[in-house]
């Protein structure tokens, strides 16, 4: 009797992270079919155009606005702490350091994927509720290289760019707080900021981090819309997966990568 | 929405993110268009780094000049074998000194060079004879103990 409603929990476990596992595996291959059907988007980049607007400058609102908060608190929070230490001045090392290396690529990720990513999964699953891209498909027309592939090249694309506005948005924050607010000094705030920033193991480390987010949030935001039950409650409850699940790849990426650059790739 | 419109506000994204990357690099990031990026590898053996770390600077009157490529444990001669990446604009004469040293009182530890008199300077590959380790607190506080201690001798033997 136990032994076996034991069992069944330990097989319901096993059944759980067969099904995690087959998720992350057909989100894969779902992956490796956009970029074989990509050729389409690139010969006519009209279509990829028209989703850099929708995915890219459609949050650019949000994503300068969050970046001006995030860079206003990381001033006032560094500004407060290292006060106690005498050094101040450092707070644009600080600053800047946490934008351009996690910040900016992470949080941008974040709110991409719940800005753009959902709307791209309810877009793609309400055209297959509505048997849009059955009727594509009935035309001859390949439905991943036609409507997938774009939206999924303008989010790549898209990424990096509202990363990057982020961290300069977010060092000008900070610079507001610190040096016009708070009055640090002005030369010392950027000359420490440049001496510990660094090209190449900072803004290009970043630059990295976002386009792997991008091309996450978005093979995962078309996935869950493809792959939707083609029901109102099924979009609906593709939109919170593609959140949920993106969110998820972010920040377990992001440990990865991290882990990779700051202690090299052996 | 028309083409041309979507075409501007793209044109106006990228061109915002092309801006934001641009500053990014040169205003935040020490990137700058006068450093040719090409440098040359000395090397120097210290008897001890202290807390110098790979990528630290190598300053020389206080200017930044180079940095640490790599720093491994020589263990034929048992002290440090610290390689250093100098930038190609600056040469230095062979009988140029090493030193580590830090910034503030807890700052970070960089290598100074200073440069000497002679007339042939340093290539690709040379080794930096003249080098000089960290000071490490404790050992300055022993000799700065015995010193005083001695002096105490020294001076009840004057005495007697």
């Amino acid at each position: 009797m136990r032994i076996d409603s034991i069992l069944k929990a330990v097989r319901m476990v096993g059944d759980r992270t067969l099904k995690i596992v087959e998720r992350i595996g057909a989100t894969v291959t779902f992956l490796a079919r956009i970029l074989v059907h990509s050729a389409t988007s690139f010969k006519r980049p009209g279509l990829i155009v028209r989703e850099v607007y929708y995915a890219g400058v459609q949050s650019l609102i949000i994503i300068l606005v969050s970046g001006l908060f995030v860079g206003m608190v990381l001033g006032l929070q560094g500004h407060e702490t290292l006060q106690k230490y005498g050094s101040e001045e450092s707070v644009g090392v600080l600053v800047a350091l946490a934008l351009v290396r996690e910040m900016g690529p992470v949080v941008s990720a974040l709110l991409f994927a719940s800005r753009a990513g959902s709307a791209i999964t309810a877009e793609i699953g309400l055209m297959k509720a509505t048997e849009q891209l059955s009727a594509m498909e009935m035309m001859a027309v390949n439905p991943v290289a036609r409507v997938v592939a774009p939206r999924f090249w303008g989010g790549v694309l898209s990424m990096p760019l509202l990363a990057l506005l982020f961290s300069a948005m977010g060092i000008f924050g900070g610079f507001v707080v610190a040096v016009v607010l708070i009055g640090v000094d002005n030369g010392a705030f950027w000359s420490q900021m440049q001496a510990a920033v660094d090209f190449r193991q900072d803004v290009v480390n970043g630059i990295i981090k976002s386009l792997v987010f991008g091309v996450a949030v978005s093979a995962i935001a078309t996935f869950e819309g493809y792959e939707a039950p083609p029901t109102a409650e099924g979009v609906s409850g593709a939109t919170t997966r593609t959140v949920v699940t993106s969110s998820l790849a972010i920040l377990a990426l992001d440990l990865l990568l991290t882990a990779f650059m700051l202690k090299g790739w052996n | 929405m028309e083409r041309s419109t979507l075409n501007l506000w793209v044109g106006f994204f990228v061109l915002l993110g092309f801006m934001a990357f641009l500053m990014l690099a040169f205003k935040v990031g020490n990137l700058s268009l006068g450093a040719s990026g090409k440098t040359y590898v000395v090397t120097a053996h210290f008897d001890n780094i202290g807390q110098l770390k790979e990528r630290a600077p190598v300053r020389s009157a206080g200017v930044l000049v180079g940095r640490v490529s790599s720093i491994h444990f020589d263990a034929v001669h048992y002290n440090a074998e610290v390689r250093m990446s100098i930038d190609e604009q600056y040469h230095f004469p062979t009988d140029t000194s090493a030193s580590v040293l830090t910034s503030g009182i807890l700052g970070e530890q960089y290598i100074g060079l200073d440069a000497g008199g002679d007339d042939k300077m340093l290539k690709n590959g040379d080794e930096i004879k003249l080098a000089q380790g960290a000071m490490v607190l404790e050992r300055l506080i022993g000799q700065f103990l015995f010193n005083k201690a001695q002096d105490g001798n020294t001076a009840k033997g004057a005495e007697k």
